[in-house]
C-alpha cells in the first residue's frame, strides 16, 4: 500500500501543524501531517495552563485550546491530518519515502520534501543517570500531565520536582491541581530559570521555592518511591526529602531518531536535532526541520512561527529546485559559554531565520554580556548587554548574514567585545 | 495432592514445571513475587552461553553446553527472540593476550572446539568501533543473546498447557517431608505433594535449610547495568566479553534482542537480597569500563539502568542435590548461566526424579514428537514484528494502533499480552511481555496509555484531548 503527497511532515504538534498551514497558504497542493498520537496538537493538548499563543496568534490560549486552533486551522487550510500513523523509517530506493503504520495499514508514504517536526522529550531519570530504585512514582512532566489531565489518575502525596525552568513551573500546577503537595523544586544551577512571575506566583500560591545549587544523587524506596537523595554542590551535604513522587522536569532531548536513521542528514552535536540552514533545510536535499526538534526546546508559539518560517521555505524549494544551485555553506559554531546556536548552518546570505533571528543556548549565567559572530578574523556582528541564561533563548538580530562569505571559513559565535 | 511442587518461577524453576508437565506430571509452580521470573531472571545480562570458560568437569559445563543446544532449538519453535552473533573475548594488555591461548584449550577441555584467537587487526575490522587498546580477542562464535523474559514466560505457558497449577504471591513458610509427600506450609495455605523442586534462587538456601540442609549459602552478588539507546546498536557486532577474573565473568558490552545495547555487570557481594538498587559507584564503574571498550557508547543516551541479584554461592558449581528420602531437590545456587542452562537442568532433574525418586514419568520425548510449544509474541528486534506485518493489521487494525512509539508496540499485543495464559500484574510485567514503555522515553509519550489499558482494560478508550 502506498501514497504519494508534495509535503509529509512529521509531527502534528505546533512546528509540524503550522508548517502545513504555511504550506497550503502558499499553495502547494498536497500536504499531510503524520502523527503517532490518537489527536493532533502535541504538548500543548495536555499543558492545561494559559500562556499560548502570544507570539504567533496575538492572544492568550490554554495549552488545549492553543492545540486546538492549530488542528482546526489546519483542517480549514486543506491539509491531510492523520493520526495514529507512525513513522518507523525511511523507506529504501530513490525519492523521499516515510515507512507508516497505521490502523489501515503498512504503506510508503512518497513525498517530494519531507519536513521533520517531531519535537522533544525530557530526559528520564536513567537518562539523567540517577541511580537507586526502581520504585514507582517517578515522572517526567509530559507523563505526568497526560496521567493527570488525560486520565485523572492518583498520583501521590509529596513531590520533588527536579528542574527550575519553564516546564517545571507547569509541573508544579500539575501537581497541584491533582492535590499533591510540592516539597519543593531542585536545580543544580545556581539560579532558577523561568520568569519571575512563574517562581513569585509558585511561591505565593504553593509556598513553593527552587533549591538551586542542589544534585539529585539517587532515588531510595520500592516498590514505591520515599525519598530522594540530594546533595549540595557548594559543600558536598547530603539530604533526603521524604516524598512519594519526584518529576523530572526539562533536560529536553530532540526526539532525533528519524534524522538519525538517514545517512544523508547531519545531526547537531549538541543541540542533537538536524542541522539546519536559516530557510530550515537540513544537509539532505528535500528534507526540512523545524522546531523544538530543531532548538530543544523553545515555547509552544516559537515553534509554531519556526515551523510556518520552514513551511514557506519548503513551498520556495518546490519552486526553485530544479533551478537553484545547492550550496554547503559555512556551519556556525559556538564558544564554551553556548550550547548552541540554531540555525546551525548558513546557505544563503538572503535567506533569514525565523523571526529574524538565530536563538543562543547559554550555559551559563550572565547580564550585559557582549557578543560577537566571526567569520575568520572578521566580526561581522556584535551586541552588548545581552542577558545569558541556562534553558532560556538568547536572540540575535540576523542582519549580518549579508556579510558571510559562503565559501569562507566557519563562523563563530561567543562572548567578547 | 500434587505430584512435584518447584518452589520459584524463575527460568529453572519454569523449565523443571515445562519439563515435568509436559511429561505427564501434575505440577504446582509456586512463587513468592508476583509473577513469574521476577527476580534474577529479569535482570541479567540475557548472554546464550556456550559454557567456553566454565569450570571444566563441573554440572555447570556440562549443563550449560546441553542447555545452548536445547534453548537455541526451543527458541526457534516457541519464536523466543534469539541472536547467535557470537562472541569477541577482547585482551587489553600484554598480560590478558597471553591469557587468551589458555582460555582456548579451557573451551576445548569444556568440549567447545570453535573458539580461535585472533589478531588485533581482525578485532578492529569485525568491531571498527572498538577502543584502540584492542590487542586481540578469542572469537567464541556461538555465544549470543537471548530475550531474559521471553523463556520463562513459554516454559510457564506451556507447563499451564499441560495442566499445570501457577501460585504466585504465594511464599513458602515451611516443609515437612513425610513417609509419601511433602508437606509445604505457604502465605496461602498448606500445599502437599510427592516431590518438591527447590528452585528457589537467591532464596534457596533458605528453603534447603527447611529440609535441614546447610551446605551452601546464597551470597547476593549484585550486577549494575545499563542499557543504551537504539541508536547506539551499529556500534557492535558481537558481544564483546573481558578476560574473566575471580570474581565472575567482568564487563561486557552486548546487544540486547531488542536493539539496544547493555554495559555490565558489576559484581558487588552483598548481604541483603532485595538490593536490587544502582549505586553512584557501579555507575562510574561501569561509566569507565565503557569508555575504554566502545568510546563512542558513552555518547549516546542512556535508556535504562538496573541491577540484578546472582544466587552467588561459596561453591565453584550448581548446588544440586538429590535426597529420596525426604522426597526432595535442590537446585540452587544458579548464577548467570541459569538461562542458558534452564532447560539441561530441567532435564537433568526430570531423569534424577524418575530414577532415583521414582517418579512415574512418562519416557523423554524425541523433540519432533513433542506438542508444538506456545507461539510467543515476537519481541525481538530481530523477528518481524506485528507493525510490519500488512496482513495482521489488515485481518485485526489493533496490531497497527501503535500505543508505545518507541518499541512500537501495538493496542493488539498489549491486549494479547493482558488475555494470555499469564496475564501481567504490573507495568513491569506488561513491559516484559510486550516491550510497552522500554524504549528511549521511558514513558514520557506512552506511560498514561500503556497505564490506562493496564488498569482499566485493553478496549479502554485512549483519551484524545484534555475534556474541557
Amino acid at each position: 500500500m502506498n501514497d504519494t503527497t508534495d509535503v509529509a511532515i512529521v509531527g502534528g504538534g505546533p512546528s509540524g501543524l503550522a508548517a502545513a498551514i504555511a504550506l497550503r497558504n502558499a499553495g502547494v497542493a498536497r500536504v499531510s501531517v503524520v502523527d503517532r498520537e490518537s489527536a493532533m496538537g502535541g504538548i500543548p493538548r495536555h499543558c492545561a495552563h494559559p500562556g499560548y499563543g502570544i507570539r504567533d496568534l496575538h492572544r492568550v490560549l490554554s495549552g488545549p485550546g492553543y492545540a486546538r486552533h492549530y488542528v482546526q486551522a489546519a483542517r480549514r487550510a486543506g491539509v491531510h491530518l492523520r493520526t495514529e500513523s507512525t513513522v518507523t523509517g525511511w523507506a529504501p530506493g530513490a525519492g523521499l519515502g516515510l515507512e507508516v503504520t497505521s490502523p489501515g495499514g503498512r504503506e510508503v508514504l512518497h513525498a517530494d520534501a519531507v519536513l521533520l517536526a517531531s519535537g522533544a522529550r525530557e530526559r528520564n531519570r536513567s537518562a539523567r543517570w540517577v541511580p537507586g530504585d526502581r520504585g514507582a512514582g517517578v515522572y517526567t512532566t509530559g507523563q505526568l500531565q497526560q496521567e493527570v489531565y488525560f486520565y485523572r489518575r492518583p498520583i501521590g502525596r509529596r513531590a520533588l520536582v527536579v528542574g527550575a525552568e519553564h516546564v517545571s513551573y507547569s509541573a508544579v500546577a500539575t501537581l497541584r491541581h491533582a492535590g499533591v503537595s510540592v516539597v519543593g523544586l531542585v536545580t543544580e544551577l545556581s539560579r532558577q530559570q523561568s520568569y519571575a512571575v512563574f517562581h513569585l506566583g509558585a511561591a505565593a500560591a504553593f509556598g513553593v521555592r527552587p533549591m538551586t545549587g542542589v544534585r539529585v544523587r539517587a532515588l531510595h524506596g520500592k516498590p514505591r518511591l520515599s525519598g530522594v537523595e540530594l546533595e549540595r554542590l557548594d559543600d558536598g551535604r547530603r539530604v533526603v526529602v521524604d516524598c512519594d513522587t519526584v518529576v523530572f522536569t526539562g533536560d529536553w532531548i530532540a526526539d532525533n531518531e528519524l534524522a538519525r536513521l538517514h545517512d544523508g542528514i547531519d545531526v547537531a552535536s549538541a543541540a542533537l536535532g538536524p542541522v539546519v540552514d536559516t530557510s530550515g533545510a537540513t544537509s539532505m536535499p528535500g528534507v526540512f526541520a523545524a522546531g523544538n526538534l530543531c532548538h530543544p526546546v523553545e515555547q509552544a508559539d516559537i515553534a509554531a512561527l519556526s515551523g510556518r518560517h520552514a513551511g514557506q521555505a519548503v513551498a520556495r524549494w518546490l519552486v526553485e529546485r530544479d533551478t537553484r544551485v545547492a550550496q554547503a555553506g559555512v556551519p556556525i559554531e559556538t564558544d564554551a559559554s553556548l550550547e548552541w546556536v540554531h540555525p546551525g548552518r548558513v546557505r544563503s546570505t538572503g535567506d533569514l531565520p525565523a523571526r529574524g533571528r538565530f536563538i543562543l543556548r547559554p550555559n551559563r549565567f550572565a547580564a550585559f554580556t557582549a557578543l560577537r559572530v566571526t567569520q575568520g578574523e572578521r566580526t561581522l556582528w556584535h551586541g552588548r548587554g545581552r542577558r545569558l541564561t541556562p534553558t532560556r533563548p538568547t536572540l540575535i538580530p540576523a542582519g549580518w548574514l549579508r556579510a558571510v562569505d559562503l565559501n569562507g571559513p566557519a563562523l563563530r559565535i561567543g562572548v567578547g567585545d | 495432592m500434587y505430584d512435584v511442587a518447584v518452589i520459584g518461577a524463575g527460568v529453572v524453576g519454569a523449565a523443571i514445571a515445562r519439563e515435568l508437565a509436559v511429561r505427564g506430571a501434575d505440577v504446582v509452580l509456586v512463587d513468592a513475587e508476583d509473577d513469574v521470573g521476577n527476580a534474577t531472571s529479569k535482570a541479567n545480562t540475557a548472554i546464550l552461553h556456550t559454557g567456553f570458560d566454565a569450570k571444566p568437569g563441573t554440572l555447570e559445563s556440562r549443563l550449560v553446553a546441553r542447555g545452548h543446544t536445547l534453548l537455541s532449538a526451543y527458541a526457534r519453535r516457541a519464536g523466543i527472540p534469539l541472536e547467535p552473533l557470537g562472541a569477541l573475548l577482547v585482551a587489553w594488555d600484554d598480560e590478558q593476550l597471553a591469557a587468551l591461548p589458555g582460555l582456548r584449550e579451557k573451551a576445548e577441555h569444556n568440549g567447545y572446539r570453535s573458539a580461535r584467537v585472533i589478531g588485533a587487526s581482525e578485532v578492529r575490522a569485525r568491531e571498527p568501533h572498538v577502543g584502540a587498546h584492542a590487542l586481540g580477542a578469542l572469537e567464541v562464535p556461538d555465544e549470543g543473546i537471548v530475550c531474559p523474559w521471553t523463556p520463562t514466560l513459554a516454559f510457564v505457558t506451556e507447563a499451564k498447557r499441560h495442566g499445570a497449577t501457577v501460585l504466585l504471591s504465594t511464599r513458602v513458610r515451611g516443609a515437612e517431608p513425610r513417609a509419601d509427600h511433602v508437606e509445604l506450609a505457604t502465605t496461602a495455605g498448606g500445599v502437599r505433594a510427592r516431590e518438591v523442586v527447590n528452585a528457589a534462587g537467591l532464596g534457596s538456601d533458605t528453603v534447603h535449610r527447611m529440609f535441614g540442609h546447610a551446605t551452601f549459602t546464597v551470597t547476593p552478588r549484585r550486577g549494575q547495568l545499563i542499557v543504551f539507546d537504539k541508536l547506539a546498536r551499529r556500534l557492535i557486532n558481537h558481544v564483546i566479553l573481558p578476560v574473566p577474573t575471580a570474581m565472575g565473568k567482568g564487563v561486557l558490552v552486548a546487544p540486547t534482542v531488542y536493539g539496544n545495547v547493555m554495559l555490565g555487570p558489576t559484581a558487588e557481594n552483598l548481604d541483603d537480597k532485595r538490593a536490587t538498587e544502582s549505586t553512584e559507584e557501579g555507575l562510574a564503574q561501569l561509566r569507565a569500563k565503557g569508555a575504554h571498550i566502545i568510546p563512542e557508547l558513552l555518547g549516546e543516551e542512556v535508556t535504562t539502568i538496573y541491577a540484578g541479584l546472582r544466587a552467588a554461592t561459596e561453591h565453584d558449581d550448581y548446588q544440586v542435590s538429590f535426597h529420596p528420602d525426604q522426597h526432595y531437590t535442590c537446585v540452587g545456587g544458579i548464577r548467570s548461566t541459569g538461562l542458558t542452562s534452564g532447560m539441561a537442568i530441567a532435564e537433568h532433574v526430570a531423569a534424577q526424579l524418575g530414577q532415583r525418586h521414582g517418579l512415574d514419568l512418562g519416557e523423554a520425548p524425541a523433540p519432533d514428537g513433542l506438542p508444538e510449544p506456545p507461539r510467543m509474541p515476537p519481541i525481538g528486534q530481530a523477528q518481524s514484528r506485528p507493525y510490519q506485518q500488512p496482513e495482521r493489521i489488515a485481518a485485526d487494525p489493533s496490531y497497527g494502533q501503535v500505543v508505545c512509539f518507541c518499541e512500537r508496540v501495538s493496542r493488539g499485543e498489549i491486549r494479547d499480552a493482558l488475555c494470555s495464559d499469564l496475564p501481567p500484574a504490573t507495568a513491569d510485567g506488561l513491559r516484559r511481555r510486550t516491550r510497552a514503555g522500554m524504549g528511549r522515553c521511558q514513558g514520557f509519550f506512552c506511560g498514561a496509555a500503556v497505564r490506562r489499558l493496564l488498569d482499566d482494560g485493553p478496549d479502554a478508550p485512549l483519551t484524545a484531548e484534555v475534556d474541557q
